[in-house]
């Protein structure tokens, strides 16, 4: 046989391609060996390596731009859609470091292996945002995964972290299973793996009506909603989220989301107009289950932490309602949603972590009972991004809802648009009852003192709440930028 | 009963998978029912006792296995899986060259940083 060519211009096209990516997981190396050598009290200076290795990545992504380039054979694609939930995904990562400055010294989570398995994690999640091949797309998303359920389970000595890794681990290894066993049936009725030679394929009619493609995709279809936890395969996300370290759980509900959207969207903006009305009807139901079933369960939790969870798996419905027509949209309402959920929940989680003190017992909203005037500053932020959560204005949080739902009712799916509406309406109850308990409780007796953040930790909160206020005055750049992306990708 | 054989295609390259499920349906569920019908049954002290090679057992089977038997067996998949990955390099050594070595250098590069982060964390040490 004679040597396989080498394009060695393909080559390097291939790595400039995942440049975001590769500086993530060398940072995540490097910080896993600065971890054996370094002495026990210096442990924070891998916090500080991990939060430059991200923002030297995030500086990758911005300096690429929108342009399209293609590596490893339609394996990845750098495009717009990739380069947006990059930017989610590293905010997220971020946010989650400045915060693991304070947060890991007091619950003992100070470890090397904590920084490392949050990079690994995050350098799944852009491979997942960047996957034209449901190869990479289900590698991603393994990648994400078993960083994660380490992460949930960080915990050792508590029983519930442990319990919500184990519940986690043995439900996520079914969804990856049934991703899997959908990209076998996908492939064997048609031969590729890679998307955009899929959704050509729906096009021309032969495959959108095949039972056993349809079987393929509504696998693909579960082992996806699994992960950004859509009713009825929500059922680990309260206890995952109410045993994970608060901090692990921020950067779950966030980044986790965001890069299984992604695959998401990729997958359905692509595919969608060869498959509709079928697949816009099973995402309509999924849509209504999950705003409805989220929003009605967190009305009864005394948990704060709970509460945010149920909260979450409501904003995953919401944030399907721009998916259902499958257009340009819908697709960038969601997008922006993505965006500004992972910097209003992060922050709320990050104001709650600091109130709590202590995990389990500390997250009861009697102890939020007259915090808002003993501490002025973080009873505001607390309301803040609260506020948002509830889609009032002037949040950003509005402004995604806003969008939303205006893209189903210019699509003509008013109904979805009420029913989302309605939802809003009832979540606010819940959100606004823990303002209630802040500003016109009168504190308990042994009413412990929230601990004093770190410069870090008051950083990210700033900066959430800064992003909250300014996308919720100003959000036509953000927007402009969302709707460059998913028209990246259909062209 | 004809009408319905006549439209099965017997010429799709997925009929004979569906046959294949079909039989394996078929006799492991027979299987399971036959033995139960067939098979002659008496129970004694025996037929009871947990199988070890026909010994008397000497503990009990359900005892607690020690955490470090599990790490050693997680090391060995790690490491196993390296191998399976060097076999397809072996086979097509000359045609990939220079570039197949470097690719598998940087391989066996990151999976040595594994092996090192192991041994310094302790992991190979039986204590």
């Amino acid at each position: 046989m004679a040597p396989i060519a080498i394009d060695a211009q393909a080559l390097l096209q291939s790595t400039y391609s995942i440049l975001p990516e590769i500086l993530v997981v060398a940072t995540a190396l490097f910080v896993l060996f600065v971890d054996l050598i370094l002495p026990e009290e210096n442990k924070r200076v891998l916090c500080g390596v991990s939060i430059i290795g991200v923002a030297l990545s995030l500086f990758a992504v911005f300096s690429m731009g929108p342009a399209r380039i293609s590596g490893f054979s339609g394996a990845v694609v750098h495009d717009g859609l990739g380069a947006f939930f990059e930017i989610v995904i590293l905010s997220a990562c971020a946010l989650t470091l400045l915060m693991a400055t304070g947060y890991s010294e007091w619950e003992g989570t100070h470890k090397g292996e904590f920084y490392s398995l949050l990079l690994l994690s995050t350098s799944g999640m852009m491979f997942m945002a960047k996957g034209t091949d449901l190869m990479t797309v289900f590698l991603g998303l393994e990648t994400l995964s078993i960083p994660i359920y380490v992460l949930v389970g960080f915990h050792r000595n508590r029983m519930s972290s442990i319990e919500g890794a184990l519940k986690y681990f043995l439900l996520g290894a079914f969804a990856s299973g049934f991703l899997l066993y959908g990209i076998a049936l996908i492939y064997a009725v048609s031969g590729t793996t890679k998307i955009p030679q899929l959704a050509a394929m729906l096009l021309d009619a032969s495959l959108a009506g095949n039972p056993m493609f349809l079987a393929g995709a509504g696998l693909l279809l579960v082992g996806l909603a699994f992960k950004v936890s859509l009713v009825p395969f929500h059922m680990w996300t309260p206890d995952a989220y109410e045993g994970a370290p608060t901090l692990v759980t921020a950067f779950m509900s966030a980044a986790v989301k965001a890069a299984a959207f992604a695959a998401l969207i990729r997958f359905l903006l692509l595919a969608l107009p060869g498959m509709q009305p079928a697949m816009g009807k099973i995402l309509w139901i999924l849509a209504v289950l999950t705003m409805t079933v989220g929003n009605l369960s967190a009305l009864r939790q005394d948990n704060v932490k709970r509460m945010l969870a149920y909260s979450s798996i409501a904003h995953a419905g919401y944030i399907l309602v721009g998916m259902v027509s499958g257009d340009v949209l819908g697709g960038q309402a969601s997008l922006f949603y993505l965006l500004v959920y992972a910097f209003m929940n992060i922050g709320a989680f990050g104001v709650v972590m600091l109130i709590a003190q202590k995990e389990d017992e500390g997250y009861d909203i009697g102890n939020f009972a007259g915090i808002g005037f003993r501490y002025p500053v973080l009873g505001a932020l607390l309301t803040l991004f609260l506020v948002s959560l509830g889609g009032i204005p002037p949040t950003a949080g509005f402004i995604g809802k806003f969008y939303l739902f205006s893209a189903a009712v210019k699509n003509g799916y008013i109904g979805l648009a009420v029913i989302g509406v309605l939802n809003s309406a009832v979540s606010i109850y819940y959100y606004l009852r823990l303002v209630v308990y802040m500003y016109m409780m009168p504190a308990g007796a042994e009413a412990p003192a929230p601990r004093p953040p770190r410069v870090a930790f008051s950083l990210a909160l700033c900066a959430s709440a800064a992003v909250v206020l300014v996308l919720g005055i100003l959000p036509r750049s953000v927007l402009e930028f969302a709707e460059r992306s998913v028209l990246s990708l259909l062209m | 009963m004809a009408n319905f054989l006549s439209t099965i295609q017997f010429s799709d390259p997925y009929f004979s998978v569906l046959l294949l499920l079909a039989i394996a349906l078929v006799m492991s569920v027979g299987f399971v029912f036959l033995s139960q019908a067939l098979g002659p049954k008496r129970y004694d002290r025996v037929k009871y006792s947990v199988y070890e090679c026909g010994v008397d057992p000497f503990t009990p089977a359900s005892v607690r296995v020690s955490v470090k038997f599990y790490l050693v067996a997680l090391l060995f998949i790690l490491f196993d899986l390296e191998a399976a990955f060097l076999y397809p390099w072996a086979v097509l050594y000359r045609e990939l060259g220079l570039f197949g070595l470097v690719e598998m250098g940087i391989f066996i590069l990151i999976l040595l940083a594994g092996l090192i982060y192991a041994w310094k964390k302790g992991a190979l040490e039986w204590q």
